[in-house]
């Protein structure tokens, strides 16, 4: 016998039909969302009309006329306000970037503190977590700014060590090799070892996945690097000029340096997003059970084995997606420069609005600019977890 | 014949090295290896060396008296407590005028008051939302006034604590409901309704508090109809409710997924209707399921509402800056100020992780067998 099959169930379009009312819903839904959109659209525009406010984006090649504290590129007030926000939008990422490894190191160190032998340490580490979370980012930034320009001394007589770091009220200074061919030599050679070493890795790796047999991973390319700066500096022709930064009667001047500005954005940020991140970590290493590590023992793996072999890679799943998001917030939160008056995307922003009256078109620019960061940190962070995911069959 | 057996009593084993006791916890967590041992000496050394430092600047040597000479004279050797009483007043109610104090610490009180009893199991009943709008209605009639004989305070003059607290429950209190539908919109299964969603979460998602302040300070005033002003305050509640909204929704979607399908089935098998479903089968497990997310969800709006000080609203981090930036005598002290208001933001926010530790342990007690 056939089986009898029911039946396709039969278009229906009463109003006691699922799919009729379906369709209804995301009509009124879709009509509310547009008719809300048109609706302050349409207010904005009378609005502008009435209080006479240009709109368009043609200010943005008009000249800024405002200076910006610092830069990464090129900048004087003669330029356009589109050129002016670019900086500022380079200012964010400078921060951005440098904030999210330095906040990973610090608050992977202290998430691993947690789990230290040494009742002292992980109490530490557990207070550190406690403190800078419970305390909103914005007052910790304020904090830390108070400190840069009220306890550090003046910049006429700044704290300095070994004639190489200075820290002042006027920010931080440290000696730097001189620009040139000599050390672009260095550098040179310093980048071949790199690739020499990620090469040198694979091969190990693949050798391993191959044969079981398994080789040195750090020491060897480690010293490739070393070496191959090293010739590069014997090709360089032995510089040894290093841009030293100099005390000046009031001012120190030379060398890399960061304004405070900059330094106290950095550290806040820092600090604060390295809390977070350290409870991340302690989740993730936490949700790797005890078993996992008993077996591995009694598999006969060394305890550095079992971190690396077993704990890590299964723990770094749990850990990668939160993981994202601190890098998120630490970039969202980097907007808080303008408390501080670090010249931000925000601030420069800002500052536009003031001068041009352009509030719809720079908010509007704000939020794309932090739209696309965040969604291609997600796509690249995306990218990574599905490389570290586990691989199942 | 039998061979009678002795009993012969075997020499009894030690006993084992004892495990507790605070000499053994010492042993284990401080002096277990060389390494560990060293690594414990060197912070002991480290706390000696800079403990003293710090009394000696916050205790001994403070100055408590809100005398500004005797805080000039103790400048660089010990704190300055005396800007705190002195100005605790400002720092806590801001612009607020001062004979009318009475009116924020009364409010405030009782929104606290209300806070705490919403936190505790036994008054977990359907009253508690009558209780609420009496406790708000209450609120607002305080603070503005207008009524009653009392003067009338216009909202830029409210700030301090009573603004912090306000701002942050008003917050909660609005985008709770808002992000549940959000959460249920982005799950559903018309494709109209789920992108609406998506696109209102992910875009506010992906920008800061400070672009939608900035928004709701700038750009509100153009969105309405002309002739038409709302109050600078309810504008920015509007904005952190609405942001706050978008990263609830995300952690009430999480609860939504790890429902098991067989639940909802069952409801279907039941006859309920999806709203049924929903109220009486979903949320109620859903929700339960997320509260320590969304405890540090609140954690965070609280820390947020700071941010407001940056689009003119004197709120407590805003309020100390007013205190002390016009004051020329007090400015100098402003760090054991903001000391004081650290203290202030990290009671609360401690006292709700505290609190939201419990209520995991209540929810866990529920599940054990």
């Amino acid at each position: 016998m056939a089986p009898v099959t029911p039946p396709p169930p039969k278009k229906n379009w009463s109003l006691n039909s699922k799919a009729t009312r379906g369709v209804l819903y995301q009509v009124i839904a879709l009509f509310l969302v547009v008719a809300t959109l048109a609706f302050l659209a349409n207010n904005t525009q009378a609005n502008m009309a009435a209080r006479g406010i240009p709109s368009g984006f043609d200010f943005l090649s008009a000249p800024a006329g405002f200076d910006i504290g610092e830069t990464v590129i090129e900048y004087d007030p003669e330029q356009s306000y589109a050129v002016a926000i670019s900086a500022g939008v380079l200012n964010t990422l400078k921060v951005a970037i440098i904030g999210i490894v330095l906040a990973t190191l610090l608050g992977v160190s202290i998430g691993v503190a947690r789990f230290s032998r040494n009742g002292l340490v992980r109490g530490l580490s557990y207070g550190y977590v406690e403190l800078f979370r419970n305390i909103p980012v914005l007052l910790q930034l304020l904090m830390w700014y108070l400190f840069m320009v009220e306890v550090l001394p003046d910049s006429s007589e700044s704290w300095n060590s070994f004639d190489a770091f200075f820290l002042s009220k006027g920010g931080f200074s440290m000696a730097w090799p001189t620009a040139g061919v000599g050390w672009g030599w260095v550098w040179f050679g310093a980048l071949l070892g790199l690739v020499g070493a990620a090469v040198w890795r694979r091969r190990i790796h693949q050798r391993f996945e191959q044969t079981g047999q398994d080789g040195d991973r750090l020491w060897a390319p480690l010293a490739l690097v070393l070496v191959l700066a090293l010739v590069g500096w014997l090709v360089g022709g032995l510089p040894t000029q290093f841009d030293m930064p100099q005390q000046l009667d009031f001012m120190v001047e030379g060398g890399a340096s960061a304004t405070p500005e900059f330094l106290t954005l950095l550290i806040g940020l820092v600090t604060y997003t390295a809390a977070f991140i350290a409870e991340v970590v302690r989740g993730g290493v936490q949700s790797v059970s005890m078993g996992q590590t008993e077996a591995a023992s009694a598999l006969g793996l060394t305890p550095q084995h079992t971190m690396k072999l077993v704990v890590l890679p299964q723990a770094l799943r749990v850990i990668i997606p939160p993981l994202t998001n601190q890098y998120l917030n630490l970039t969202k939160n980097s907007s808080l420069a303008v408390a501080v008056g670090y010249p931000d995307v925000v601030s420069v922003a800002n500052t536009t609005i003031n001068q041009s009256g352009r509030a719809v078109e720079c908010i509007a620019i704000i939020m794309l600019v932090y739209l696309t960061t965040s969604i291609s940190t997600s796509i690249f962070m995306n990218w990574y977890n599905a490389r570290s995911a586990i691989k199942e069959r | 014949m039998s061979t009678s057996q002795t009993f012969t009593p075997i020499a009894p084993r030690p006993s084992p090295t004892a495990t507790s006791g605070w000499v053994n916890w010492l042993r284990q967590n401080l002096f277990s290896s060389p390494g560990n041992t060293a690594t414990t000496l060197f912070l002991l050394a480290l706390a000696i060396y800079l403990i003293p430092g710090v009394l000696e600047w916050g205790l001994f040597q403070a100055v408590f008296a809100p005398s500004a000479e005797a805080c000039q004279a103790a400048r660089g050797t010990g704190a300055c407590w005396g800007v705190v009483s002195e100005k605790y007043r400002v720092i806590l109610l801001g612009r607020y005028p001062f004979e009318e104090h009475w009116r924020p610490v009364v409010a405030t009180s009782l929104m606290l008051g209300g806070l705490v009893l919403s936190c505790m199991r036994a008054f977990w009943k359907p009253w508690l939302v009558l209780m609420w709008i009496a406790i708000l209605a209450v609120f607002f009639v305080l603070m503005s006034g207008g009524v009653m004989g009392l003067s009338n305070v216009r909202t830029d003059l409210w700030g301090g604590l009573p603004l912090t607290i306000m701002l942050a429950t008003l917050s909660i209190f609005m985008a709770f409901p808002l992000a549940i539908a959000v959460a249920l919109g982005r799950r559903s299964e018309l494709p109209a309704i789920r992108a609406v969603c998506i696109t209102y979460i992910e875009l506010v998602r992906g920008v800061p508090l400070i672009s939608v302040l900035f928004m709701a300070s700038f750009m509100f005033p153009l969105f309405m109809p002309q002739g038409m002003s709302i109050d600078v305050l309810v504008r920015v509640v509007i904005g952190i409710t609405l942001f706050a909204a978008a990263y609830m929704a995300e952690i009430v979607r999480g609860g939504l997924q790890a429902i098991p399908k067989g639940q909802l089935e069952a409801a279907d098998t039941l006859g309920l209707s999806y709203w049924q479903t929903q109220r009486k089968i979903v949320l109620p497990q859903a929700l339960a399921m997320v509260v320590p997310s969304m405890m540090n969800n609140f954690i965070s709006i609280f820390k947020d509402t700071s941010l407001v000080t940056i689009v003119s609203l004197y709120e407590l981090t805003g309020a100390l800056s007013l205190a002390l930036n016009s004051d020329v005598e007090w400015r100098p002290f402003k760090i054991e100020a903001y000391f004081f208001i650290t203290l202030v933001y990290f009671l609360f926010c401690f006292a709700m992780s505290r609190y939201s530790l419990w209520v995991e342990k209540q929810l866990s007690a529920s599940k054990a067998r």
